[in-house]
């Protein structure tokens, strides 16, 4: 029997099929909406929201799951430059974001969380975006440091991608050159404000007032 | 050997003047001259370590390619030159005389665009396959829009 090494099923959208960058950027901002068990799950959900009474049954279920998810948020291990030393002094004993529920993990199969730790170079791109796109839904992005929120210093380099958030949604950014530590933990627990807020399953939190 | 014993022979085996430059001989080379000198200096002068090679733009009057090759023993440095014309991209490779000239000179076929002829395998080194010019040359605008994440 032949044995094929798996084909990686990462869709490669042609930089030539969109007509410009804002295309391109909204196409990578968008999460996927073929995923059959959230939408089931959103439309069960709804359909217990809009029964008599049933709001009470979502919303409390909802603040269950925000607080379970909210509580152990998984950062992948993953450094790309000088911010990620900061990010290990986080995840060490001083600071110890393991008191939030954060293990530091190595594998984006078990994640919940990236932090984006330094310069985004256009080689590293792709990969970033195959690490996050092997995450489970839901997940969430740090971006932190100048490099990673907008180029930073190398902005005008040839080679930085200028600001992660043209390759992946991200939902803090973490300023600093690199952020201290308590920069870093400013961010997690803003993170976790907004994990409290977010949506039914498979849904992004949009912004605490439009969500209510 | 000493700069002064090395530039005599120098001059006398290629008819160039080797200067004593912070350290180093700089030896200005023509560019059928750069094999021959690097097997010459590998051989004769026992600079049998191989530092480095680069090249720089100097816009209209095109590129210099620079190498600079050791003796370890008797502290003998000598910086090879070659000014390439101008437009002219293409210079020897050092890959027979020296292994480490390999991804050497690839990084600089990378980043300068200067092509070394017989080179074994000349890909570039650090940045993608795909990428379009060569982001060290001076005319090389840096906002060039780059696929897809610029």
């Amino acid at each position: 029997m032949e044995v094929k090494p798996p084909v990686p099923q990462i869709p490669a959208p042609v930089w030539g099929d969109f007509k410009d960058l804002q295309e391109w950027e909204k196409y990578h901002q968008e999460r996927g909406t073929d995923d059959k068990t959230s939408n089931a799950l959103a439309a069960i959900a709804d359909a217990i929201h809009h029964m008599p009474g049933g709001w009470i049954v979502t919303t409390s279920t909802e603040k269950i799951f925000n607080w379970a998810r909210k509580s152990s948020i998984w950062p992948v291990t993953f450094g790309l430059a000088c911010c990620a030393i900061e990010m290990m002094a986080t995840f060490a004993s001083r600071f110890d974001v393991e008191r939030f529920g954060m293990v530091p993990w190595a594998s984006p199969r078990h994640s919940d969380l990236m932090i984006v730790s330094g310069t985004v170079t256009i080689k590293m791109a792709p990969m970033l975006k195959r690490i996050y796109d092997q995450m489970p839904d839901p997940k969430w992005v740090v971006s932190m440091g100048s490099c990673a929120n907008s180029g930073g210093p190398f902005r005008h380099g040839y080679h930085v991608v200028k600001g992660v958030d043209r390759v992946v949604p991200v939902d803090v950014y973490v300023p600093g050159c690199p952020p201290t530590p308590d920069s870093l933990m400013y961010g997690l627990l803003k993170l976790q404000e907004q994990v409290a807020e977010f949506q039914k399953t498979g849904r992004r939190a949009t912004t605490s007032s439009e969500s209510r | 050997m000493t700069p002064a014993e090395a530039a005599t022979r120098i001059r006398d085996q290629f008819g160039v003047d080797a200067v004593d430059a912070s350290g180093a001989l700089s030896v200005p080379l023509r560019r059928d001259q750069w094999q021959d000198f690097a097997a010459f200096a590998r051989r004769d002068l026992g600079c049998l370590y191989f530092n480095w090679l680069t090249a720089v733009d100097w816009k209209e009057q095109g590129l210099e390619v620079l190498c600079r090759i050791e003796n370890l023993f008797t502290h003998l440095a000598v910086m090879m030159r070659t000014m390439l014309a101008a437009g002219d991209v293409h210079c020897p490779t050092l890959t027979g005389v020296y292994c480490g000239a390999d991804w050497m000179e690839r990084e600089c076929y990378d980043l300068l665009g200067v092509v070394f002829d017989g080179h074994p395998d000349l890909r570039r080194i650090l940045l993608s396959q795909d990428w379009e010019g060569h982001p060290l040359r001076k005319d090389y605008a840096v906002d060039t829009p780059h696929t897809p994440y610029r």
